[in-house]
């Protein structure tokens, strides 16, 4: 039974004009995300996952257009809205967001305790009423993300807090407005190994418990395999395979996917790299953009637009491999 | 170039640099742009304060003077003296900022408060002072100029100086074994050219008034100087109906120091690293 | 793991060696407004030894003092307290510039290639800039030496005109390591030389760094976080935390039978492959101490799953855990032996230590 999901979004074309060219960031992104599930996003620097998520918020670059495609999250398409539409209702309420960097997201000369408490005035649940039940609230959230010393904790200024302390704060005030969605991008990458861990952890408890669905956005593929129910590997702007975190590392399906895994330490002891490298956005090579670097490649590969094709159980691949497979033809 | 690709992007830094560069170039040709360049020093008193006509584009003076000649005339001293002035101030304040603010201690604290004290004192009052201790004169001018304006160099580079220190390939230089001098001239001054040339394109335009300002007080060019403030100051006695003896010089002043602002800032944004290219 | 040359190793002494190093970062003097604030022991104490030809890898987390201790192994950082030798001959308690002078030999490659990089000057004229630093007065000669160095680091001379913003991420660290090369030391610091690289480049990079070692007879002290890094490089490998060395051995030792239950926690939260496995298992718990404010004896035992008692009254030293698995892996903690006995998580080969 497959039930609608709480996000999709479809045919995603982003393009940015710059002093050097227009850069086609997003091509064709295709993404869809369970109520309650965790999706990870992975890819090498470049591809676009960190653009496709602030896309999902409604943040844009001055200079980009969205060419074609939509969003939908609970069933309406988010490009459609106006930014006052989406600062109101939807981000940082029914959407939430955890940044790479908490420090550079929190004001260093306002106390946590106003920061926190004004995000939670604009976008509070409206059953909480009050200074005082907000403050509550706050608290709650704050014991319930592991901060030692709340009440404390509100008094005191960013500084005071270490990288994984912060890191808390931003959750407790994503958490704050109790969201449907969480995008996280990259919220671990700046942490210690052993911090990073214990984020995860609470990462996970909270989603389960809460019931939120989280779009996690990394380069790592070790924390994907750990955190994400689900797994989109994107290449240059293209979502090339996704599919269940356990079934896409023991059967990945795309070349890239299978480049990539191949390099993990996990996989092989020797040092082994991707020949080429990644094609800039601004000449992207036709059709499928890992053509250049790929094995497999043949003629038919810079004609095939980027689609996502259904080459397992819950399991898609845009690949003229995955093509041939399933007997599809593109037109 | 992608510098200049840039820069033409910026209306106002291009409007700017036109201006700057016509003025330059009136100066230089100044001469022979002149339809009377005699009117420096000679004078017709029957042809005095007439309006501006087909002879006299600009009018004439209380001497009879073409004023447009006297106009052109005047852009060589007042860039002349902008010139110095910057450039003096300059080659004092900007080693001075560069070994302040790369040292630690005494040396660089003896510097800055000496910097405290020059910019402590006010222009006006020491080019009064200094004009009666010289007599009146441009070099009067141009030296109380020059002594209050080389702390503001002193001051931006030191400040540069000081966070370019604290980065990453000044370590990786230190690391090699690179000398201080190397450091500072060959890596420190170059990163910090962009408030340098900011700070000297405006200081052109406000020497240029402030000059314009002692001529008309009478403390800096003397008569017969073609200087634009000095026409100012002989002007007042006949206004309001011998309009165009003030109102051309004062128009001059006003597009000078207009361009050389609107192209200083246009500079600050161009002169950005990141812009070099190796194609 | 590359093997490291057989005389190499048969050298006993050590070429680049450091003993209690202790270096001091960020005290402040009581001045008219401001209070006196005590200084911070960034490296508490360390004793290494660095032979010829190997790769010794120091690992640790934020804040535990590894790029201080490589900083201060290299001269640019003053040390308080300790010896530090070269090829036998005492080198430390000189300030910066005259340490810099005596350890020519030694030469650092930052973590940040591209900050490190004057964003002013060319690809070419900061490669150069070394040499004539060194007294290579003609610009054929530095020219030569340039082109011959871009060559063994993988890039070509197109690179030479170009600027730092032009580049990318992996590029940058190859002219990072071609400048200090061009230098001709004989050990290298390398800060991180993976850091913010994406993985397919990682393994581009760290195979041109152990090829380099064995053509140029080079000794490396590899600084990272990274344990698969370190796996993959490293001959032996010291972990710090808050400035002091907690464990060291052979890399083999150390990865297959870590006895530190810090290291073990390390090795332990990398996050690995196989889906589901780590998130429900336990933990380091907490925040590492304020650095001001180290608890007494063990400054691991706040989070230490194993502390006792004792852990608190002395801080203890390294002691040889006897081995005899190619090197002596030595364990700075009191209940080693118990603590072995136990069972732990699974390493990264699937194997229990």
């Amino acid at each position: 039974m497959t039930a609608a999901p709480l996000l999709a979004v479809k045919n995603l074309r982003l393009s940015v004009r710059g002093d050097e060219g227009v850069a086609r960031i997003l091509d064709h992104v295709e993404l869809a995300l369970p109520r309650g599930e965790i999706l990870g996003v992975v890819g090498e620097s470049g591809c676009g996952k960190s653009t496709l998520a602030r896309a999902v918020l409604g943040i844009f670059a001055k200079a980009a257009t969205i060419e074609s495609g939509e969003i939908n999250f609970e069933g309406e398409d988010l490009l459609r809205l106006s930014d006052r539409e989406m600062t109101r209702r939807v981000r940082g309420r029914r959407i939430g967001f955890i940044p790479q960097d908490p420090y550079l997201a929190l004001n260093p000369v306002f106390k946590i305790g106003a920061q926190l408490l004004a995000a939670l005035r604009w976008h509070a649940p409206p059953q909480l009423k009050g200074e005082a039940a907000r403050r509550a609230e706050l608290i709650g959230l704050l014991r319930r993300v592991q901060l030692p010393e709340p009440e404390a904790t509100l008094e005191r200024y960013p500084h005071q807090f270490s990288g994984g302390q912060r890191q808390r704060l931003m959750i407790a005030g994503a958490l704050a407005a109790r969201p449907a969605l969480l995008i996280a991008d990259e919220p671990t990458t700046a942490l210690d190994v052993t911090t990073q861990l214990q984020i995860l952890k609470l990462l996970k408890s909270l989603t389960q418990e809460y019931g939120i669905a989280m779009l996690f956005v990394t380069h790592d593929f070790g924390v994907v395999a750990q955190l994400c129910d689900a797994t989109t590997v994107m290449y240059a702007g293209q979502t090339v395979e996704t599919g269940p975190t356990a079934q896409l590392l023991a059967d990945p399906r795309h070349p890239y996917t299978q480049a990539l895994l191949a390099c993990h330490p996990d996989r092989s002891q020797t040092l082994s790299g991707i020949p080429g490298q990644v094609p800039s956005p601004l000449a992207p090579p036709p059709g499928c953009r890992f053509t250049p670097r790929c094995r497999h490649a043949a003629e038919v590969c810079s004609r095939r637009p980027a689609r996502l094709v259904r080459d397992a159980p819950a399991h898609f691949v845009s690949c003229r491999l995955a093509d041939e497979r399933q007997g599809v033809q593109h037109a | 170039m992608l510098v200049l690709a840039k820069f033409a992007k910026d209306k106002p830094a291009v409007l700017g640099g036109l201006i700057v560069l016509m003025v330059v170039g009136i100066a230089i040709l100044a001469p022979l742009l002149a339809p009377y360049p005699g009117d420096v020093s000679a004078s017709h008193l029957l042809m005095r304060l007439k309006p501006p006509s087909w002879e006299h584009p600009f009018g004439t003076d209380n001497l009879g003077r073409d004023i447009l000649s006297r106009v052109i005339l005047g852009a060589r001293g007042a860039l002349m003296i902008a010139l110095m002035v910057v450039g003096i101030s300059m080659a004092i304040g900007v080693p001075l900022g560069l070994v302040a603010g790369y040292t630690h201690g005494w040396v660089s604290e003896a510097i800055m408060r000496v910097t405290d004290v020059f910019l402590a004192v006010p222009q006006l009052i020491l080019a009064l002072a200094l004009a009666q201790l010289m007599g009146p004169s441009l070099q009067s001018a141009m030296l109380a100029l020059t002594l209050t304006y080389w702390p503001f160099f002193t001051r931006i580079v030191y400040a540069e100086t000081r966070r370019l220190s604290a980065s990453l390939f000044i370590d990786a230089l230190q690391c090699i074994g690179a000398g201080t001098l190397r450091i500072l001239f060959g890596h420190i001054l170059p990163n910090a050219i962009s408030p340098i040339i900011v700070r000297a394109t405006i200081g052109m335009g406000f020497t240029i008034l402030v000059a314009a300002v002692l001529g008309f007080l009478g403390m800096g060019a003397t008569p017969p100087d073609p200087d634009w403030g000095l026409a100012i100051a002989e002007s007042r006695q006949y206004l309001p109906e011998a309009w165009w003896f003030s109102t051309f010089p004062g128009l001059a002043i006003f597009l000078t120091v207009l361009g050389f602002n609107l192209l200083g800032d246009g500079l600050r944004d161009i002169v950005d690293p990141r812009l070099r290219r190796s194609r | 793991m590359p093997e490291p040359a057989p005389q190499a190793l048969a050298e006993a002494r050590p070429t680049l060696e450091a003993r209690e190093v202790v270096v001091l970062l960020g005290g402040r003097r009581r001045g008219l407004l401001k209070a006196a604030l005590p200084p911070v022991r960034a490296v508490a104490g360390v004793s290494l030894a660095l032979t010829a030809g190997e790769t010794l890898g120091l690992v640790g987390e934020s804040g535990c003092g590894k790029t201080t201790l490589g900083r201060a192994l290299l001269g640019i950082q003053r040390e308080q307290a300790g010896e530090i030798r070269l090829d036998g001959a005492v080198v430390s308690g000189l300030e910066p510039r005259e340490a810099r002078a005596r350890r020519r030999a030694v030469q650092y490659v930052h973590q940040d290639a591209g900050a490190a990089l004057d964003p002013w000057w060319s690809i070419g004229g900061l490669l150069e800039e070394g040499l004539s630093v060194h007294g290579i007065r003609h610009l054929s000669e530095r020219r030569a030496k340039v082109g011959a160095m871009l060559d063994a680091v993988g890039l070509d001379g197109s690179f030479t005109p170009r600027y730092v913003h032009e580049l990318s991420g992996g590029q940058l660290r190859r002219v990072a390591l071609a400048r200090i090369l061009l230098l001709q030391p004989r050990i290298v610091i390398l800060d991180e030389p993976t850091s913010g690289l994406d993985l397919s480049v990682q393994a581009t990079v760290l195979s041109l760094i152990a090829d380099l070692r064995v053509r140029l007879g080079l000794s490396y002290l590899l600084i990272s976080h990274d344990l698969s890094v370190v796996e993959r490089m490293c001959d032996r490998v010291a972990i710090m935390y808050l400035g002091r060395i907690v464990e060291t051995g052979p890399a083999r030792a150390i990865f297959k039978t870590p006895r530190h239950p810090y290291t073990r926690a390390l090795l332990a939260a990398a996050p690995r492959l196989e889906p589901g496995r780590q998130l429900g298992g336990g933990s380091l718990e907490g925040e590492p101490p304020n650095p001001r404010a180290l608890p007494s004896g063990c400054a691991f035992r706040t989070r230490c799953p194993y502390a006792a008692p004792t852990c608190a009254e002395v801080v203890p030293a390294l002691e040889p855990t006897l081995e005899l698995t190619g090197g002596q892996q030595e364990v700075a903690c009191w209940r080693w032996r118990e603590i072995a006995a136990q069972p732990a998580a699974p390493n990264r080969n699937g194997a229990r230590p």
